[in-house]
C-alpha cells in the first residue's frame, strides 16, 4: 500500500469516528430524527456536533504537537507536556476558577493567557541557545513550576465548591462544550497548527544533529520559535477549551512511526488524523460507558497512556533510542 | 571557487581554540587537516563551514562565508559532521534526499534535478543496493556511505568531512578515500580531517597541519609531513616508508611527553 492509500484510510477512519462519535451517547435518536424537527435531533447538532469537532481538532492538534516535539527534540518520550504549555493553561484556569469563580470565557481567557506567557517565558529562556538540552530543562522547569502553583491554589481556595470545580476542570473533559466553546477554540488551535506543519523539513534535517541541520540551511532559532509559538497556540486553546488530555500527543506518533516511517516531517498528517481518531474513539468510548456519569476523557487518555509510557520505557532500555 | 582563511580564530568558553589560521585551499584537491587531540582541527572545519563563529574571515574567493544566506551556503558548502548518528530509523533514501533541502523551494516536493542529483550520489558511493534499506539495518561502513551520499546529494563546491574515517576498517577507510578522491577529481573542493598520517601523506594533496591552535605547517602533503615536523607536532618518531612515489610517515614510538593544549 502506498503512502497516500495508507493516509487516506486514516482519513476515512477519522470520518467513520466522527460519525461514530455524533451517534454515541447516553439518550437514543433514532436515524428518522437526524435532520428533522424532532427536538432529539437537538442534541446532535447542538450537543454532540461540537463536542465531535472539537474532539477531531483537539486530537489532531495533540498529535501533530506530538509528533513535531518528538522530531524537533529526537525524542520519542517528548510530548507537548514537557514545554510546560498545558501546566501553565491549567494554572490560568484553576486560578481564574477559584478567585474568580469564573466560568466559560473567563476561564478560556485565562487559560489561554497563561499559556501565552509561558510561551513567551520559553521563548525567553532558550533564546540564546540553540541547544534542545536548554529547551527540554526550561520547559520541565515550566511545567513544575505551574504544577505546584496549581497545586498552590487549590490548597488555599477559599470554598469546596471552587475546589471541587478546579478539580472537575483538571481532568479535561469534553461534556457539554457548545458551538461557542468550539468558536474560542478553532481559530487559534488551526493557527496553532498551520505554524507546527512549517516545520516538517527543518525535523527532517535534525535527525541528522545540530550541527548538520545548520549546515543544510536550518535556521534554528526560527525553528524553535514555530515549535514554541505553534505549541503554545494550538495547545493552549486546546487546554483553555477542554481541560487536561495528556498522553494522546506521546502516544500517536509512535502508533504510526511502524506504519508511515520514521521520517519526522512524513509523520506530521498521520499524527494529526491519528490523534483526532484516538480522541474521537475514547470521546465516544467514555459516553457509551454504564452509568449516569461518564469517566474524564483525560483520566481515561491517562489511564490508556500510562501502561503504554512504561512499555516504552522498558523498551527503550533495550534499543537505545538516542 | 578558492576556500580562503584569513586569520580566521575561534574562542570557546574563553579559551582560544584556534588563532590566527591563514590558508588558501584550491578546489579539485584533497586538503587533509592534521594534528594532535585538541588541535582545533573541528573548530576549523566548523567555522570554515560557518556553524561556528570565528574572527578573521572565511572566504569563497572574496566571498566571506559568514555574508551568505544559510540556504545559499548549505548549497555551496557540504559539512559532513563526525558525529554518524541518525536519530530516526529512516531509509537510506529518505537520508540521502536530505542533502537536497537547500535546493528546494517550500512548498514543492522534489524535482528532476534533486531525484538526479540523489541518484548520482548514490552511484558513487556504492548505495544504491540498499535505497530501501533502514538505517539501522546497516553497518558501519555502509553507514558511512550513506552519510557521505547525503552530503554528495546536495552537490557542493566544497566539502568538508570531519573525522569521516574513523570507527572504519582498514578496507572502508581506503573504501572512503577512493571516493572523495573521486569528488576532487570532478572538480569539487575536499577537506578532510585525518588521524591517520599514513592515509594523508598516501591520499592528501596538501597537509594543514595543526598544532595548539596554530599552523604547524601547510602546503604538499609530501612536504608538510616530515619527520623532524611531526616529532614536533605529534611528539612522535616516525620512519618514512617510500611507496608509490609517495614517502609514507609511520609512527613508532614518543617522544617524551605529548604537550596538551
Amino acid at each position: 500500500m502506498s503512502q497516500s492509500m495508507r493516509l487516506a484510510a486514516l482519513a476515512l477512519l477519522v470520518a467513520l469516528l466522527f460519525g461514530g462519535s455524533l451517534a454515541c451517547g447516553k439518550a437514543v435518536v433514532p436515524w428518522s430524527a437526524w435532520f428533522s424537527g424532532d427536538p432529539r435531533w437537538w442534541i446532535v447538532a447542538e450537543l454532540r456536533l461540537p463536542r465531535a469537532v472539537l474532539a477531531l481538532s483537539l486530537g489532531a492538534v495533540l498529535g501533530l504537537s506530538g509528533a513535531v516535539l518528538q522530531g524537533y527534540l529526537r525524542n520519542p518520550l517528548a510530548d507537548p507536556g514537557v514545554v510546560g504549555i498545558s501546566a501553565a493553561a491549567a494554572l490560568g484556569a484553576v486560578v481564574a476558577i477559584v478567585f474568580a469563580s469564573a466560568s466559560g470565557v473567563g476561564v478560556f481567557a485565562a487559560a489561554i493567557l497563561a499559556a501565552g506567557g509561558a510561551m513567551a517565558l520559553l521563548a525567553a529562556l532558550t533564546w540564546r541557545s540553540d541547544s534542545t538540552v536548554t529547551f527540554v530543562l526550561a520547559g520541565t522547569v515550566l511545567a513544575s513550576l505551574a504544577g505546584a502553583l496549581t497545586a498552590f491554589t487549590i490548597s488555599v481556595a477559599p470554598n469546596p465548591y471552587a475546589v471541587a470545580e478546579a478539580m472537575d476542570w483538571l481532568m479535561g473533559a469534553l461534556t457539554d462544550r457548545s458551538w461557542p466553546d468550539v468558536a474560542l477554540a478553532l481559530p487559534p488551535m488551526a493557527l496553532g497548527a498551520l505554524l507546527l506543519a512549517l516545520t516538517g523539513r527543518s525535523l527532517d534535517a535534525l535527525a541528522l544533529g545540530e550541527p548538520a541541520a545548520r549546515s543544510l540551511g536550518v535556521r534554528l532559532g526560527a525553528v524553535r520559535l514555530l515549535v514554541v509559538a505553534g505549541t503554545g497556540l494550538a495547545i493552549g486553546a486546546g487546554v483553555a477549551a477542554t481541560g487536561v488530555i495528556g498522553f494522546v500527543g506521546l502516544i500517536v506518533p509512535h502508533l504510526l512511526r511502524p506504519v508511515f516511517g520514521h521520517r519526522p516531517g512524513a509523520l506530521l498528517l498521520p499524527a494529526s488524523l491519528g490523534g483526532a481518531a484516538l480522541l474521537l474513539a475514547g470521546d465516544s468510548l467514555v459516553r457509551l460507558a454504564p452509568g449516569a456519569g461518564e469517566v474524564r476523557l483525560g483520566v481515561a487518555m491517562a489511564l490508556i497512556g500510562a501502561p503504554f509510557f512504561l512499555w516504552l520505557l522498558l523498551r527503550a532500555r533495550h534499543d537505545a533510542w538516542h | 571557487m578558492a576556500l580562503i582563511l584569513d586569520s580566521v580564530g575561534v574562542t570557546l568558553g574563553g579559551r582560544h581554540v584556534l588563532a590566527d589560521v591563514s590558508a588558501r585551499l584550491e578546489p579539485g584537491r584533497i586538503t587533509a587537516i592534521l594534528g594532535p587531540n585538541g588541535a582545533g582541527k573541528s573548530s576549523l572545519v566548523k567555522a570554515m563551514a560557518a556553524l561556528l563563529a570565528h574572527d578573521g574571515r572565511v572566504a569563497l574567493d572574496d566571498r566571506p562565508v559568514a555574508s551568505l544566506s544559510p540556504e545559499t551556503r548549505a548549497r555551496r558548502i557540504g559539512y559532513l559532521p563526525q558525529d554518524a548518528t541518525v536519530h530516526w530509523n529512516m531509509r537510506v533514501a529518505e537520508i540521502v534526499a536530505l542533502g537536497r533541502l537547500p535546493h528546494r523551494r517550500a512548498p514543492f516536493g522534489e524535482s528532476d534535478a534533486d531525484r538526479t542529483a540523489i541518484a548520482a550520489a548514490m552511484a558513487a558511493t556504492g548505495t544504491m543496493a540498499f535505497a530501501d534499506r533502514l538505517v539501522g539495518t546497516l553497518s558501519g561502513g555502509e553507514r558511512a556511505r550513506v552519510l557521505l551520499a547525503r552530503v554528495l546529494a546536495g552537490a557542493p563546491e566544497w566539502l568538508l568531512a570531519d573525522e569521516p574515517l574513523a570507527s572504519l576498517d582498514p578496507a572502508h577507510q581506503i573504501d572512503l578515500l577512493d571516493r572523495l578522491r573521486a569528488v576532487a577529481a570532478s572538480g569539487a573542493g575536499v577537506v578532510v580531517v585525518l588521524h591517520d598520517l599514513v592515509q594523508a601523506a598516501r591520499e592528501a594533496d596538501d597537509v594543514l597541519l595543526l598544532h595548539q591552535g596554530r599552523v604547524a605547517g601547510f602546503g604538499l602533503a609530501g612536504d608538510v609531513l616530515t619527520a623532524a615536523r611531526l616529532a614536533e607536532t605529534f611528539g612522535v618518531r616516525v620512519v618514512m616508508v617510500e611507496k608509490a612515489g609517495r614517502r609514507l610517515p609511520v609512527p613508532i614510538g614518543r617522544i617524551g611527553l605529548v604537550s596538551e593544549g
